[in-house]
């Protein structure tokens, strides 16, 4: 190694909010051609770090160093000048502008009188996108790109004034498989280049794939780094935790029961025809790429997209399901893949969000009754392990993972006999996962019926019983989970193997 | 000392009625006429339009939706009962008649709203002027006078000296405030206000609930009209200019917002009473028609912001 200083580095860092300290005296250091992982929970002091690192929040006490030289940050273009760029969760594109002017966003190049040079900015936003290996057009409208490709001038916009420091917040939540192998090939030509890359993610494989160091925060607090090569994930995992985590993957189930839901021959737009069966007490998983049509197929199931051709099942007898709430009546609970959008009411509290499927059993004579509102919300919490303050705290104001197990237990009530799940652990700690996985499979073994969509391959090869792999619209292969492997599945999803069955 | 301060802020209708009684108390020290039974009286009847269509605006906005043409329907709605009422029909038949044409209107602009996917500003600004457009048609521009004793009674004589319309407005406004609290019913409202999406897949049937709104709001502009032309012994198709942006104004006052999901008919109703007592204030210290309608839009302006600012203190 050379004498050379770290491209960046904190030492002291603390920052503390009403309540809480969400970093304390934490030093981390990333020398230039590495990729820096940092993991931890939700609330572990992650996002806070990049906030203080990308010039939004400014620390109460410690230093930030770029190349040994100490910098402050008053606003975010100031961080931007020291050579760091961020790529933060939520794309900040412009959907009607092109690739080009939304790069050049913050600095666009101009010629005398403030006329846009637009050609010099195509030709710069040209070889920048070459730098990261892409050919895309700079005169096309972001609107037209898809998310891969947005992710992409996310990264060119960050790296736009010469940074030699990249910040990435959980760059692969909203990318298929896929797209996420064509960013880590970015991310390693980068590296090449001797760019300094700090990587935030809870997808303990896609860390352990790409980083060359890997820091665990807890509780805003350094628990510990160390290269690659000297941690496994269970060690991440439990560094992450503080605990040991039990298991990560609940058992699976020995034996099934009668059909719960059965789907023929249905169509929705451009996927289908579809068959499918989930029994009593199985849990079902829907893999595919993105656009391979599993949110649309389960969509349609629940009476949320438009089905064209086809009947459902449940218990044995067809049912009419052309609206959510015909599907709610038949006993099949939907859990939407965005929490805040499409579950949760964000501004109401967490008892008026839990009562809200179910309505009625806390009324009588038309009248909701608060009392028994309040226990219903009470027992729901308790038995889902909802941490919250009480029942009236706002839900938006608790953490993801515990939002989730909202969403959740806002179905319980009504003992639905079909669970339809898109992308249960979203964005969630991996401890809150584990909880979340354990309540799908205990309530499998009630006699449940579940079939679930995941983007992350391992959660569904380790917890369903049974993977669908679709492609195109159209199921391409049953896999036992026990047994298959990522790469049966990805073969499936990819439409380079035949039909299998199992 | 700031919690106290927050608490009362999230207790509306109370700091609204705080408020009242307070600009009630200075106003009396102001003006000898303020605190004479004429005086407060005639307040109480000038309300009543407005607080009885405030009762669906409330109901409208926690839901999400908008309606700019109450006052416009109320118009309508008056003359038609009116028209009816010349030509010989009984009086119950007139006063459904006006009730049913209200909720047809309101049908239409539910219709535009959650079918054929109109924005709502647009789709009741259609309405509003189909309606106060029919409404000139009907009478070509006439006021229809004469209407019979018996209806007219509605809006001049009744208990304790007070008209049946005021009666009728305090039973309506505090029904349907205990209704919207507390009925299964109406709490799907405030779900379908606070996230449309999260209500449909909650199995709320949302469409049919956002339809109902606006029939709701329709017949409950009707009444108004019908009201209105009792009070007055004469449907004039020009009333209310105006009085939907009112209404909007007090339910806003009053705790409801634009986005959706918040809001209470109590706070609506307290609302156009406070906005009735300020511009009743503001005529008896002899201040200029025109200068009300400035301060009005002050005072919403001024209440709104603070509101805003007191939010983002407490998130």
């Amino acid at each position: 190694m050379s004498k050379r200083p770290p491209e960046l580095a904190v030492e002291g860092l603390t920052k503390v909010f009403p309540g809480t300290r969400a970093l304390d005296d934490l030093s981390m250091s990333v020398e230039p051609g590495e990729v820096h992982a940092v993991l931890g929970e939700n609330g572990a002091g992650k996002t806070t770090l990049l906030m203080i690192l990308s010039g939004v929040y400014a620390p109460d006490s410690g230093r930030v160093l770029v190349r040994g030289e100490e910098v402050s940050f008053a606003r975010a273009q100031d961080a931007q000048a020291a050579g760091i760029g961020t790529v933060f969760q939520e794309f900040s594109l412009v959907g009607r502008l092109t690739v080009a002017e939304n790069v050049f966003a913050s600095h666009l190049p101009t010629r005398w009188l403030g006329v846009l040079d637009r050609r010099r900015m195509a030709r710069e936003a040209r070889e920048l996108l070459r730098t990261l290996g892409s050919e895309l057009r700079p005169d096309r409208s972001v609107a037209s790109l898809d998310v891969g490709e947005r992710q992409l001038v996310e990264i060119a916009k960050a790296l736009s004034l010469r940074a030699s420091v990249l910040l990435l917040d959980e760059p692969t939540s909203a990318l298929s498989a896929e797209e996420a192998a064509t960013l880590f090939e970015v991310l390693r030509r980068l590296r090449e280049q001797g760019i300094a890359i700090v990587f935030v993610s809870h997808r303990l494989a896609e860390v352990f794939e790409i980083a060359d160091r890997i820091t665990v925060l807890r509780d805003g607090r350094l628990v510990d780094t160390r290269r690659r090569d000297e941690i496994t994930p269970d060690d991440a995992v439990r560094l992450m935790v503080g605990r040991e985590l039990s298991v990560l993957y609940p058992g699976r189930t020995e034996e099934t029961g009668p059909a719960r839901l059965e789907v023929r021959g249905l169509r929705s737009g451009p996927v289908g025809p579809v068959d499918l069966v989930v029994h009593a007490g199985e849990i079902v998983g829907v893999a595919g790429l993105r656009g391979s049509g599993r949110s649309r197929l389960v969509r349609a199931i629940v009476g949320a997209e438009r089905r064209d051709a086809g009947e459902i099942l449940v218990d044995g007898s067809a049912v009419r399901i052309d609206r959510p709430w015909q599907a709610v009546g038949r006993g099949i609970a939907f859990v939407p893949a965005g929490r805040m959008e499409e579950a949760l009411f964000p501004r109401m509290s967490l008892a008026r969000n839990l009562v809200s499927t179910c309505l009625g059993l806390v009324t009588r004579l038309g009248i909701v009754r608060a009392a028994a509102e309040r226990r219903l919300a009470e027992r729901l919490v308790r038995r889902l392990g909802v941490r919250a303050r009480d029942v009236e705290q706002l839900v938006q104001t608790l953490s993801g993972g515990n939002q989730q197990k909202a969403v959740l237990a806002k179905w319980l009530a009504l003992e639905p006999r079909v669970l339809v799940v898109d992308e249960p652990t979203q964005g969630i700690d991996v401890g809150a996962k584990a909880e979340i996985h354990a309540i799908l499979r205990e309530l499998a073994e009630g006699g449940l019926a579940v079939l679930m969509i995941s983007s992350e391959l391992p959660e569904l090869l380790g917890m369903c019983d049974r993977v669908l792999v679709m492609a195109n619209g159209r199921v391409r292969g049953a896999l036992r989970a026990e047994e298959a492997t990522e790469e049966q599945v990805l073969a499936l999803a990819a439409g380079t193997a035949g039909e299998e069955a199992a | 000392m700031t919690e106290a301060v927050r608490r009362l802020a999230a207790f509306r209708e109370l700091v609204l009625i705080m408020i009242i009684v307070v600009s009630g108390i200075v106003m009396s020290q102001l003006s000898e006429f303020f605190f004479t039974e004429g005086n407060l009286r005639s307040v109480v009847i000038g309300m009543v339009p407005g607080a009885i269509i405030a009762i669906g605006m409330a109901v409208l906005l926690a839901s999400g939706g908008f309606d700019l043409s109450v006052a416009a329907v109320m118009a309508l709605c008056g003359t038609i009962c009116a028209y009816l009422l010349s030509e010989g029909a009984p009086i119950p038949l007139a006063i459904v008649g006006a009730l049913l044409l209200g909720a047809l209107v309101g049908s239409g602009n539910g219709v535009l709203v959650t079918f054929l996917r109109v924005n709502p500003l647009v789709a009741t600004l259609g309405t509003l002027l189909v309606a106060r457009g029919l409404a000139l048609v009907i009478t070509e521009g006439y006021n229809i006078s004469n209407l019979p004793p018996s209806f007219v009674q509605l809006g001049q004589e009744g208990p304790l000296d007070l008209p049946w319309m005021v009666w009728i407005m305090l039973g309506l406004v505090l029904l349907a405030d205990l209704a919207l609290r507390h009925t299964r019913f109406l709490r799907q409202v405030y779900y379908m206000g606070g996230n449309e999406r999260a209500a449909r897949l909650s199995g709320i049937r949302v469409d049919a609930l956002r339809v109902f709104t606006y029939v709701f709001s329709g017949t409950l502009a009707g009444l108004a009209g019908v009201l209105l032309a009792a009070r007055l012994n004469t449907a004039v198709p020009t009333a209310g200019q105006n009085l939907e942006l009112t209404v909007i104004a007090a339910a806003v006052l009053g705790g409801a917002s634009l986005t959706g999901g918040e809001g209470t008919v109590l706070g609506a109703a307290l609302g156009i009473a406070f906005l009735a007592l300020l511009s009743n204030a503001l005529t008896l210290l002899h201040v200029s028609i025109f200068w009300q309608i400035v301060t009005t839009g002050i005072v919403l302006i001024a209440a709104v912001s603070l509101d805003m600012l007191l939010r983002r203190r407490q998130a």
